[in-house]
């Protein structure tokens, strides 16, 4: 027992304890950005951020990774929010906790490794342009020294890391920014114009709303999306940790843990989340690697909430505003651009459409859904190119097949013969093609049966084993007097 | 002559040129075993594992990079191990080489990443000034 704690919690002390403060401190700012993102009060995010953390500690499956309120969830909660305010967005988030926990039970969470990567590289794409772009009416047209602020922060995180790396330089950028704007009066937005920050601590209730089929309808569909995309944002951090640490990682223990998480968030009065990349991020590379990393952060996110509420309210807006530019460059995949040009076009088009189709719904769930049955279609329709040699040696004509045979290629595969061909002998070589279906044997006969029909001889040679046994099964050209039957 | 020397590298021209010269110092001693480390950046993991589909297609494309870096070692016919650690270049193979009482490291002067060093510092550069052992530095 206490060997596997130690083993869980205490090998790494000292560095996961500074890790868990970084990340703290980086979290606030992200946490009360995403609240205002979703439309509601900083409180939510916060209080989302300290419950997620803290219950994913002990029972999530990748430890060192972080998970908290996120802008993938928030900007799914926007439509929510606005039409039918907090108490159905808490609901909401204690239903995609159920849902989670069952994909989890389920181990449907498993089956995410299979969306393609051009799907998951439009996603993060996608995620960044509308992190960013939620920004904009904080910047656009209020005053020349919000742009100023904006542009200093920027330098700030951008320049100061160069140099000095032991405090995170957003959190410079706050210190010294916020200072700047008390000390000078100069006026912009802060936090504070936009939500209130309780000094308190989170407590159990349950959402005010009308426990009936009618509230079902109106949180189920934005539940199911939260869920998919907590989900594949979680598996995906938890592979980029993996690799980081160079250590293995239980998914569907971490699915399960999201669901949990995120149920009992929803009672103490949070928006959901789910790992969140760059965090998980910072976390390993200052020097996180166990659950207790992540138990810190959130511990001590609430703490600083504690002391600091006061304070906090006091941040100007283009501060925040800026770190979550940073934010935005930080998630979106730079690489995309080589990989627009190198990859295959089909790929290149899913993750182009991936991207169009968020940015135009402001949904991830859809981009992903359409993202993947696009590629699907893409994949079917590349396996189900049959190719077709045709060589003809005096009266033998030998047609030489390659490729998948099954229903979506029967069709390319009868239109590649001519049945022009009388009193010949016809050899059809299967050695380099797979025969999957009935449609498959259904072809293989209509071939045949037309050939034999202008009195050529034909041989079917070369097919493997699974194909030879589903011809001997159900095939009828073998019969003396098969005919087509008229369809 | 040495034992065990570990032989840094991220398959730039400079790793193939120290892995020549580790292949001529481990001649002279029969039985000389190298430990070939590369270090996966982790601001690289991110972009990585979004640009593959899974584990093993991962691991693949990495040894990859290194396919000429053993191409060199096989036809020397030395005998060595290969091993990817995860973190930061420079800290990591101090930290490796440190920890597991390396009798030599060797390395290439100048990396893949010349912008980065540009600002940072090279990766030799750290290696020298704070492993415990001699270093071979291979311009």
């Amino acid at each position: 027992m206490i060997e596997k704690l130690k083993g869980n919690w205490f090998f790494n002390v000292k560095g996961d304890v500074l890790a868990g403060i970084v990340v703290a401190l980086a979290l606030i700012p992200e946490a009360i950005a995403f609240s205002i993102i979703a439309g509601v009060d900083p409180m939510v995010g916060l209080y989302a951020s300290f419950c997620i953390a803290v219950i994913i500690a002990f029972v999530g499956g990748r430890p060192g990774m972080i998970s908290a309120a996120t802008g993938a969830m928030a900007l799914l909660m926007v439509p929510l929010v606005k039409e039918h305010g907090l108490q159905y967005l808490l609901a909401a988030t204690i239903l995609t906790g159920i849902i989670q926990l069952l994909f989890g039970v389920f181990k449907i969470a498993k089956l995410m490794k299979f969306i393609p990567r051009p799907v998951m590289i439009g996603f993060v794409n996608s995620l960044a342009i509308l992190i960013f772009l939620a920004q904009v009416p904080h910047i656009w047209g209020i005053s020349v020294m919000t742009y100023v602020f904006v542009a200093v922060t920027l330098a700030i995180v951008y320049l100061v890391p160069l140099i000095f790396r032991a405090i995170p330089a957003p959190l410079i950028a706050i210190l010294v920014l916020t200072a700047v704007a008390i000390l000078s009066g100069i006026d912009l937005r802060t936090v504070g114009d936009l939500g209130i920050i309780k000094q308190e601590l989170p407590s159990f209730f349950i959402p005010d709303v009308p426990l009936n089929f009618e509230t079902l309808q109106i949180i189920f569909p934005y539940s199911i999306a939260l869920a998919i995309v907590g989900l594949l944002e979680s598996l995906l951090t938890a592979s980029i940790v993996d690799d980081m640490t160079g250590t293995e990682s239980d998914k569907n223990r971490e699915a399960r843990g999201q669901g949990v998480a995120n149920m009992i968030t929803g009672f103490f009065g949070g928006m959901a989340g789910c790992a969140m990349i760059g965090q998980s991020v910072i976390n390993v590379k200052s020097g996180g690697r166990s659950r207790l990393s992540t138990l810190v952060a959130g511990g001590f996110l609430m703490f600083l909430i504690l002391v600091l509420g006061d304070w906090v309210v006091q941040i100007p807006m283009p501060v925040l505003v800026g770190i979550m530019i940073m934010v935005s460059i930080g998630t979106f995949d730079w690489s995309s651009f080589a990989y627009l040009r190198k990859a295959p076009r089909t790929d290149a088009a899913v993750m182009l459409v991936t991207v169009i189709i968020v940015v135009a719904t402001h949904d991830l769930s859809k981009g992903v859904i359409a993202g993947v049955i696009l590629s699907a279609i893409f994949f079917v329709s590349k396996i189900s190119n049959i190719k077709v040699l045709k060589r003809q040696d005096n009266d033998t004509i030998v047609f030489e097949l390659e490729g998948q045979l099954f229903f979506a290629s029967v069709d390319g595969f009868v239109d590649a013969f001519d049945f022009t061909a009388t009193d010949s002998h016809i050899i059809i070589d299967f050695s380099n093609a797979h025969i999957w279906d009935d449609s498959a044997v259904g072809a293989i006969d209509k071939v045949v049966i037309k050939y034999r029909e202008n009195h050529n001889k034909v041989t079917v040679r070369g097919l493997n084993a699974s194909s030879k046994k589903m011809v001997d099964k159900l095939a009828i050209y073998n019969d003396a007097n098969a005919k087509l039957s008229a369809h | 002559m040495y034992n065990r020397i570990v032989l840094a590298v991220d398959g730039s021209e400079n790793s193939l040129r120290a892995t020549k010269e580790a292949v001529k110092l481990v001649s002279l001693t029969p039985g000389c075993h190298i430990e070939v480390i590369t270090v996966v950046d982790f601001s690289k993991s991110k972009s990585e594992i979004l640009h593959t589909q899974g584990k093993e297609e991962l691991e693949l494309k990495r040894r990859k990079k290194l396919a000429t870096v053993e191409e060199i070692l096989k036809q020397g016919m030395v005998e060595y191990t290969l091993k990817f650690l995860h973190g930061e270049p420079g800290p990591t193979i101090i930290d490796y080489a440190n920890k597991k009482k390396v009798e030599m490291v060797i390395i290439g002067c100048r990396g893949l990443n010349t912008l980065q060093e540009m600002v940072l510092g090279s990766v030799s550069h750290k290696v020298v000034k704070r492993v415990n052992c001699p270093v071979l530095i291979v311009k």
